[in-house]
This record gives C-alpha cells, structure tokens and sequence, in this order.
C-alpha cells in the first residue's frame, strides 16, 4: 500500500503547471543556511506488528494507578469512574471532542452540553456555564483575562498557593495583552489576607484564588471577597469540583467567576491530557465570557429545542477580536464529565466528597503522629495535605515506589522554603488497608 | 430602505446626526436589516475617546456580530443605554430610539468625508 499519494507523473504534471523544475526551487526563498540540507535521522518504517510491540515496551515503562497505590494528586486526582461512563462516552455518535459545526443539526450532543452547562452552575453555584474549555489552568487564564475585560482593569492578584503551574499559564496568557499580576503571600497555607487588602487597589481587576487550594486547605472566600468587591475587583475561583460535594459553593461566597479542572468528573489519568476546563460566571458577565453556550429554546411548534449561542464572536467573523482562542471544544470530557455526575447522582456526589475528606483525616492524623514526621499547620483541608518529612521526599517517594506506592509531591521544586515538605492525596478510592500500608512503610523509611 | 435625508451615512452603515459640535451616531435601517435580530450591543462609556474608522463597540444578531465604526474623532460624551439593556430597539427604531452615543468632535472637518443620503442610497442599491 502507498502512504504517498502522488506518483512521479503526477508531481512532474503540477511542477510542469507551475512553471518550476523541481520541488526545491519551490522552497527557494528560504535561504540554504536555514534549510536541513541532509535527511532526517530517522530510520526506515516498521512493521505493524513490530511498531505494536515497541509502543506496547514504551508503555510498559509508565507506572499508572492501577499498578500502583496513588497518593499523587496536584491537579491530578485517581477518583472511581463508574465503568459505564466510557461505554456511554465510545458511542459513535457522540465520540467528537468537537461542538458541531451544525450545531442546530446535533439536537443529542447540544442537549448533553446543555446538561453539563447546568451541572456545572449547579456545582459552583453561578447563573450560566459555557461548553467547555482546554483545561483548568487555561480556564483561570481567560477567567483573569475575562475579568480584565469587565473592569476594564489591568491588574490580577495571584494566590500564591494556587497551583504553580496554573500560574506559569496566567503568567504567560496575561504576558501578552501586558496585565500585571501580583502575588499574594500565605500563611498557616492559606492566602494572607492583610496582603490582599495592600495589594488591592483601583487598578485591580480580579483576585484568584483556589479552593481548596494547592495544598488542600480551604481558603475563606466569603471574606476575600468582600475584601475585591470593596475595591471593584472581581473574586475568580478554581475549584476542585469534587469538594464542592461538601463545600459551600463559590457563588454562596460572593465569587464572580468559577473555573476549574473537570479530570476529576470521570475522566482518567492519562498522562496529563485530555482534561476539560469549565468556566461559570454571574449572569451580568454572560457576554464577556469566552467559548460558546448552549441554550434551551422551542420551534415554532413549541417543541422544546437546543442552540449554540455566542459563538459568532469567537468563530466566524470577529476571531481577530475575541478575548480568548477557544475555538475548539473539550465536548467528549464535558460527556464525561455529565454522565459521572448524572450516574454518581446528588447523594453519590456528596458521599465521594465526605470519603475524600474522612480518609484524608484518617491519612494525615496517622502520618502525623509517625516520628520524623509532622503536620506544618493545622489548617482543614480536603483532600490533600502538606507533611513535613525529615527525609528527603525524592528518598521516601523511591522507597514508596518500590512497594508500589505513588508517594506524595516534593513541594521544595515548587516552593523553595517548603523543602522538605510533601503533598499528599487521598481520594475515596484509598482504602484503609491502603493508607495503614502508606503509614507503615512511612514509618519504616523514617 | 429609510434613508433619512437630514442625516450624514458612512460606508460602514452607520448614521451621524450633527449637533453643533456634537455627533450622534447610530445603525442605519439598511444595516439592522441585514443582521437581522439583534440581540447584543456593546458600547463603550461616556469619558472614552473614539477614532475615526476605528471600532468603537459590537453589535450582535442571531447570525453574526459586528464592529460598529466611529463615523468621526473625538470623545463619547452620552451613550444610550436602551440598546444595550433592549437591543431590539435597534430593529425598531434605528435612527429613533436605537441610537447609540454622542460626540463631542475634535475634528469637525471629518463631517466632510461622510456620505450624504443620496451617496448612502446608491451605495445600498448598487
């Protein structure tokens, strides 16, 4: 079989319509110095069955949650997914990542958006939720931006225990258009409140925070948002949608606009992607949010009927202007992220939550009490923990990992003056046996 | 098409209605016509200085969005917020109740370059 569609007739035809002599005088605008001069190094093909079993050798190398006991999360949760979610999630009609280009046509797809729309308001507890977006750190990136837009404002306050690397994506989202972004210190793991209220002032557009935050303590957001809303600033959450399970919504807080990443409704670890973004906001700010929204209406019958709205912003005729480049879609993670929370249900929701939180209070009050070992503040937290090691973490995680154990994160990469302190998770998967093992070989390596 | 006649068009479709030193800018018939059902306007607020040519807000149908292009310089001393809280004042009244700002010129010499109603008229027919 030929891989190459043209022959070299066909190729002498086109150069012969075009008036050159051969392929490279089409590439001569390009000056030689830059241009490869030699062949790429690569070798010949393979054969399927060989290539199958090289990729099936390189596979072999990673360690996933299902070899291993996860204690890993930073962004990345090993929650249950009910095994009918990607049954539903593989049928043929509905295994795009992409809205439909004819939307109005695609009634089942539209409809499946629309209930993720109003899973998600509900969960966060804000008026409108658009389709989707790339992921959680993307999201909080055109939230900032989003909110630069409606104060026509240019600066953000940052958490600075927001995930690090949802910073860097601020970062360099708000690099271009030229906001500056300022740092809220934290204490006892929690933003400092006195530093927001010096860092606000009337040049403020948002202030972002996480919640629960990136080391699974919960910020006061009633309070943070009095403090932005005093200043005309915008309150921007990211939240871990499975504590909202437990958790007073943002919008019960006073938050403007909701974000966060939806990996943990139903979609599996898979070497960080695909996730899924979702995006809320208060009904005034409707129109300034980015991507695209699915409505509920009726034909002229009065039979009840779905449509994309708000999309002509961003895909047709004013791209150039759009405030985001959401042009595509996470469709098929928002499914997934729908059909877990319809199968899961309200009470299943909750339940998820409060075994996250009772487990990881099981977890941190028996690794506490190990000696070499201990809690640096005593603030509540959700689902995950920061423990001060006397080890080092990169010495424990390999211990870990040779009883199968994925050990908790180094935080000392990521926040210099915490060397020496790990992360750990503790979903409702983590069994008792599971975190009584993590204790004891915790114990051992101390 | 209403084209009325007191009133000064852009190429862009919109109206200009000279006040003294004063223009107030709106879509004409000919414009909200072929968007169709508006459902969104984004206008920009008093104290805002607009360019010449340059877009000053958006206008949304159910099949398109729009920039709408300021007719003249100068600075945005009155906006209308009707369309913005009822934007289908803008298919029923385009040059009454869906007007959109007023400006104060900093060039008034600009009024020259518009088109006249019979211009307009050709312009939309041609």
């Amino acid at each position: 079989m030929k891989f190459i569609p043209h022959t070299d007739e066909e190729r002498r035809q086109m150069l012969k319509h075009l008036a050159v002599e051969n392929t490279d005088q089409l590439f001569k605008d390009i000056p030689s110095e830059l241009r490869l001069n030699r062949d790429l190094a690569v070798e010949g093909g393979l054969s399927e069955m060989e290539l199958q079993s090289h990729m099936n050798s390189l596979a072999g190398l990673n360690t996933g949650v299902d070899q291993t006991i996860c204690f890993l999360g930073a962004g990345a949760y090993d929650h249950y997914i009910p095994s009918a979610v990607k049954h539903i999630l593989s049928r043929s009609e509905f295994y795009t990542a992409y809205t439909p280009y004819q939307p109005e046509i695609s009634q089942g797809v539209l409809q499946s958006i629309f209930e993720y729309q109003s899973m998600i308001c509900l969960l966060t507890g804000m008026d409108a939720a658009n389709a989707s977006m790339y992921d959680g750190a993307s999201a909080l990136a055109e939230a900032a931006l989003m909110a630069c837009a409606v104060t026509r404002r240019d600066k953000v306050l940052v958490a600075s225990t927001l995930h690090p690397e949802y910073r860097e994506v601020v970062k360099t989202y708000l690099h271009g258009p030229g906001i500056e972004i300022s740092e809220i210190a934290y204490q006892e793991g929690l933003s400092q409140l006195a530093d927001i209220d010096q860092k606000l002032d009337k040049k403020t557009a948002a202030v972002l925070v996480q919640y629960p935050n990136f080391f699974g303590c919960i910020e006061d957001l009633g309070k943070i948002a009095e403090q932005a809303h005093a200043k005309g600033a915008l309150l921007v959450v990211c939240v871990d949608p499975i504590a909202l399970g437990i958790l007073k919504s943002p919008g019960q807080c006073g938050a403007d606009i909701v974000v966060g990443e939806g990996q943990s409704l139903g979609i599996p670890l898979s070497y960080g992607g695909p996730y899924l973004g979702f995006m809320a906001c208060k009904d005034k700010y409707l129109r300034k949010m980015p991507g695209r929204i699915v409505g509920q209406t009726v034909d002229v019958e009065g039979r009840r009927g779905y449509v994309l709205t708000l999309q002509a912003r961003e895909q047709h005729i004013r791209r150039d202007k759009a405030t985001s480049n959401i042009c595509s879609n996470q469709a098929l993670c928002a499914l997934a992220a729908t059909v877990y929370l319809s199968l899961v249900g309200r009470q299943g929701f909750k339940q998820v939550a409060e075994l996250c939180l009772q487990k990881t209070a099981y977890a941190k009050e028996l690794l506490a009490a190990l000696p070499g070992y201990q809690l640096p503040w005593q603030t509540p937290v959700f689902k995950e923990f920061v423990l001060k090691t006397k080890e080092a973490p990169e010495v424990i995680n390999r211990e870990l990992l040779k009883e199968n154990i994925l050990g908790g994160l180094d935080l000392g990469g990521y926040y210099p003056e915490l060397a020496g302190h790990m992360l750990f998770c503790v979903t409702e998967k983590r069994s008792r046996r599971e975190i009584e093992l993590l204790a004891a070989r915790l114990g051992a390596i101390s | 098409m209403k084209v009325p006649s007191e009133l000064k068009y852009t190429k862009e479709h919109e109206w200009v209605k000279i006040e003294g030193n004063r223009a107030i800018i709106g879509i004409t018939y000919y414009a909200q016509d072929s968007l169709g059902d508006i459902v969104f306007v984004e206008l920009p607020s008093v104290g805002d200085a607009v360019e010449v040519e340059e877009p000053f807000g958006v206008v949304e149908s159910v099949k398109t969005a729009s920039d709408l292009y300021a007719p003249v310089s100068g600075q945005v001393v009155e906006v209308n917020n009707e369309p913005m809280d009822s934007p289908e004042v803008v298919n029923q009244d385009p040059y009454g109740q869906g007007w959109m700002i007023m400006v104060e010129m900093s060039d008034p010499s600009q009024i020259e370059k518009l088109m006249s109603a019979e211009e307009y008229q050709a312009l939309i027919e041609a």
